[in-house]
């Protein structure tokens, strides 16, 4: 490695992050991100841990399922809670979230149903929840695509007036997702200039876990990605990804910047993918199980829960009680993704288009009939009837 | 054509606060053909956005204004530099509805100029229309003329799907009357409507876009030669397809229920062309009708060449001919 690249994390502050959390536990309460999250004490600060299980416990059960054959694959987050748990609780209900695949825990911040989550990875739909209830469109598995949505829906939220009025139920923020691997594709550098172009009230949010399946982010960039942001001319920022508070902290800044008609700002949350890239990958055919240990001793549940204990805002009689709640969760998300039926072969043909198509009406005619099990193939000669003599 | 293209933006716009425009050089310059001459002077920067110079992020941008309830018409400047927005076109613009069991859509008109025969340089003269209308999700259309150009950009923006728009750019300076009054509900023709543009009794002949002009001047000579030498010059009908996605294929059927003989022509290559579609189709309805095989006109199966020898490679009304000949001698 060179110069330019950090090395494992160093104690608080020395590697170049923001970070309110220590490793062990201790909370800062000074500065100016503090204060982003001062309100976050109490039962709030105990909903933050509940929203980490909770999303770990889903995460482990998705798993599961896959690995008894129930979902066709899984892409796990885990090790990821408190960046989207940090992010997405720093969301306003008229914000909206553009997401990659694996945003599970945003998506628990904005209200989807962690079975709908599953319909896609069981393979019973494309997609699994309405948008516009929840403000947070489709995952998108194509690497960075959904960066430009989120720019073009920014420069909508612009048109529509909904930035920069002071009214804190109006002014709306838009969030990409994406992780470290996705920085090296086209879409995401121009939704880049784009978001900075026409100033979009944007937040390009970056976790980098460090690896893109098995290549490392040490291929995707020589130097920090969060400094990638001053070429393109934006604010870059880099927080503790596994600091739930210190993600907060940094998001509600950008958000309110972007809302407040500052412009767009790219949050790089340094973090860690404890799990294999899906269930269908391998890791110890690329990476060390020492590196995985280090990683799992500066879990982010392990550090808001040393946290909690120090400060006496839980026991561990509260501990247990947040874990039941969780494992209800798992044993819940079971038994809805098992009850999630094979869509029918004919819905293939739905919502393809918003208008007729008669090519297509006509294949589905003759599947219909082919299902049915009618004599005739379905041939077009059917349109035509009669001989040239 | 091309101020009848106009003229259909700026009704549409006139119509429709949700319908803005994005492309490069769009604004001041009014695209490379001028096509949104003076769009942005009367409409202003919100509504005619001149972009950076990226055309996924186009697309990209273009599907997320779409989300946000607006009616976005890209102009892709010229047919060989779409494919950086490919990805976007096919995985994401063409998905969104199905993928979101109807709950999203993105009503996008994307506007191409494509065709060769202008003496341009590499990468300005392709014709990429099946790319698209292999896609299922797309619409692919493409204007003969003026009046029609002015009519379906407007069906193409009132148009819930994501509409690919190709404008065949060496017939932009072509002329016509246009009646402006036109509206898309008031329309004589719907947007997936093929038709017959000349009736003939020998032969059908199938072109779109560029070659409706060729395929027209092809039908005459023949119908000249027929006059001037008193022997049997082919009577050809001439459809114009004007919808490539779907195809309407009716009114072709119908013609070749009657000839017996058919040719179809394009720009594109032969090879895996919209042509082989054609006549698959037509072959399946038309089996005991037809008294020769299809036989397709087109470019090579070569890249596009350089301008100087383009006119050896775009069909012109002698290939069309001699095809014509081909098909009569069954």
């Amino acid at each position: 490695m060179d110069e330019f690249f950090d090395g494992p994390l160093e104690p608080d502050g020395a590697d170049d992050m923001i970070r309110l959390l220590s490793v062990d536990g201790e909370r800062h309460t000074d500065g100016e991100y503090a204060a982003q999250v001062s309100h976050v004490t109490g039962e709030v600060l105990l909903a933050r841990y509940r929203d980490l299980v909770m999303c770990r416990r889903f995460d482990d059960e998705a798993t599961a399922l896959q690995r008894q054959g129930e979902l066709g694959l899984w892409a796990s987050m885990k090790g990821q809670e408190a960046a989207q748990i940090g992010s997405g609780r720093a969301l306003l209900p008229q914000d909206y979230v553009f997401p990659t695949y694996r945003e599970h825990a945003v998506a628990w911040t904005r209200g989807v149903d962690p079975a709908q989550i599953l319909a896609l990875y069981r393979g019973v739909d494309l997609g699994g929840w309405v948008p516009a209830e929840h403000n947070f469109a489709l995952y998108t598995l194509v690497i960075g695509a959904q960066t430009l949505h989120a720019t073009g829906y920014a420069m909508g939220v612009q048109r529509d007036g909904a930035v920069a009025t002071g009214d804190a139920e109006r002014d709306t923020a838009v969030v990409a997702y994406f992780g470290d691997g996705a920085t090296s594709q086209g879409d995401v550098n121009e939704a880049l200039i784009f978001a900075t172009a026409f100033n979009t009230p944007l937040v390009f949010f970056c976790q980098n876990n460090q690896w893109a399946i098995s290549v490392p982010a040490s291929r995707q960039s020589r130097i920090p990605l969060y400094r990638r942001a001053a070429g393109f001319g934006l604010p870059g920022v880099r927080v503790d990804g596994n600091d739930v508070l210190a993600v907060e902290a940094v998001s509600r800044i950008a958000l309110e910047r972007a809302r407040g008609g500052g412009g767009p700002t790219l949050i790089e949350a340094y973090t860690y993918r404890m799990a294999a890239h899906t269930t269908s990958d391998d890791t110890t055919r690329y990476r060390e199980n020492a590196e995985e240990q280090l990683w799992a001793a500066r879990d982010p549940i392990l550090r808001l829960r040393r946290h909690l204990l120090s400060i006496d805002a839980a026991d561990e009689t509260w501990l247990a009680t947040i874990t039941a709640e969780a494992a209800d969760l798992g044993a819940d998300v079971r038994r809805r993704c098992l009850s999630l039926t094979d869509p029918e072969p004919m819905s293939m043909f739905d919502h393809v288009y918003g208008e007729p198509h008669p090519p297509l009406q006509r294949e589905r005619a003759a599947f219909a009939a082919y299902l049915a099990g009618e004599a005739d193939p379905p041939l077009a000669a059917a349109r035509l009837t009669g001989t040239r003599a | 054509m091309a101020k009848a293209i106009n003229a259909g933006l700026r009704a549409a716009m006139d119509d429709d606060p949700a319908v803005l425009l994005l492309g490069e050089d769009i604004g001041a310059l009014g695209g490379v053909f001028r096509v949104t001459d003076g769009l942005l002077k009367d409409f202003g920067d919100g509504r005619v956005i001149d972009t950076p110079l990226a055309e996924s992020a186009i697309i990209g941008a273009a599907i997320g204004l779409a989300m946000r309830g607006y009616r976005p018409v890209c102009e892709i400047q010229f047919d060989g530099f779409v494919f950086p927005a490919f990805d976007q076109i096919t995985t994401q613009l063409a998905k969104f509805r199905n993928r979101s069991s109807g709950q999203v859509s993105a009503p996008l008109v994307i506007r191409i100029p494509y065709g060769g025969g202008i003496g341009a340089v590499e990468h300005h003269s392709e014709s990429p229309e099946v790319y698209f209308a292999h896609t299922p999700g797309l619409r692919v259309v493409t204007p003969a003329t003026p009046p029609d150009a002015f009519l379906m950009i407007q069906q193409a923006i009132a148009s819930p799907d994501p509409v690919i728009f190709l404008e065949p750019k060496r017939r932009y300076w072509e002329k016509s009357e246009v009646d402006l009054a036109v509206r898309p509900a008031t329309g004589e023709w719907e947007l997936h409507e093929s038709r017959i543009v000349r009736p003939g009794r020998d032969v059908t002949l199938v072109a779109y876009g560029p070659l409706v002009r060729t395929a027209l001047d092809a039908a005459a000579t023949a119908a000249a030669e027929r006059a001037s030498d008193g022997t049997a010059g082919a009577d050809i009908e001439v459809v114009d397809l004007r919808t490539l996605a779907p195809l309407d294929l009716e009114p072709v059927l119908a013609s070749v229920a009657r000839t017996g003989r058919l040719v179809v022509a394009h720009e594109a290559p032969v090879a895996h062309g919209l042509g082989a579609e054609i006549a698959s189709q037509v072959q399946e309805a038309c089996f005991h009708q037809l008294e020769a095989p299809v036989v397709r006109v087109g470019g090579w199966a070569t890249p596009y060449p350089a301008s100087r020898v383009e006119h050896s490679y775009l069909p012109d009304a002698e290939r069309i001919l001699d095809a014509v000949d081909r098909v009569l001698s069954y």
